[in-house]
């Protein structure tokens, strides 16, 4: 393997890390606000960790300006959508979870 | 270790991700819950087409995953302002 099939796979197994944690912490959280903040977060530093090993990969190239593109579009995207998300649960009154209630 | 089996071991742990956040699709206390875990398995599922592309050396098929993330974004959208308001369309008064 050369240098740099090396730096893809270690940027692709770093992003594959953040998406089992972000899956993890929205299974073990216990309220919609702290799970829509692990899925916010979590889901878009892996994916684009994982597109940008790809870009690695695939040098500079066509298809690599398109990797940019969609990287850059889950980057814009995906806070745009946790932030609807929320503000819908918020106003229709979701409750937030205290320290003392059970999960 | 070639590059091919990197891909297939990124598509396997994308794959148990995806299994894990179905979960609260099937038990989410709200429909928010279910809704959220639906928008984040769709994002998951554009990395994993680009992986199936690059595992099948048809590297071309990008086109596909850009879609599917403005088809996913636009939807979860509608659905949280449907959510929200409890229409979509209000005519003026």
């Amino acid at each position: 393997m050369e240098a740099l099939h090396v730096v893809s796979a270690l940027l692709m197994f770093s992003g594959v890390f953040f998406m089992i944690a972000g899956a993890l912490g929205i299974i073990r959280f216990p309220d919609f606000y702290t799970r829509l903040h692990a899925a916010g977060k979590c889901d878009t530093l892996g994916e684009v960790l994982i597109i940008l090993g790809f870009m690695v990969y695939e040098g500079f190239s066509f298809l690599s300006v398109k990797l940019l593109f969609l990287s850059f579009f889950i980057l814009l995207a995906n806070p745009v959508g946790t932030h609807a998300l929320i503000k819908a649960a918020y106003l229709t009154g979701v409750k937030m979870w205290k320290k003392e209630e059970s999960r | 270790m070639e590059m091919l089996d990197v891909f297939l071991a990124v598509g396997i742990l994308i794959t148990v991700s995806i299994l894990m956040t179905m979960y609260r699709v099937f038990r989410g206390p709200t429909t928010l819950d279910r809704l959220m875990a639906t928008s984040v398995i769709g994002t998951k599922v554009v990395v994993l087409l680009v992986v199936i592309g690059y595992l099948f050396e048809r590297p071309i098929f990008i086109d596909i995953p850009l879609t599917y993330a403005m088809l996913n974004f636009v939807g979860t959208l509608i659905v949280a302002k449907y959510i929200e308001r409890g229409e979509l369309w209000k005519p003026y008064t």
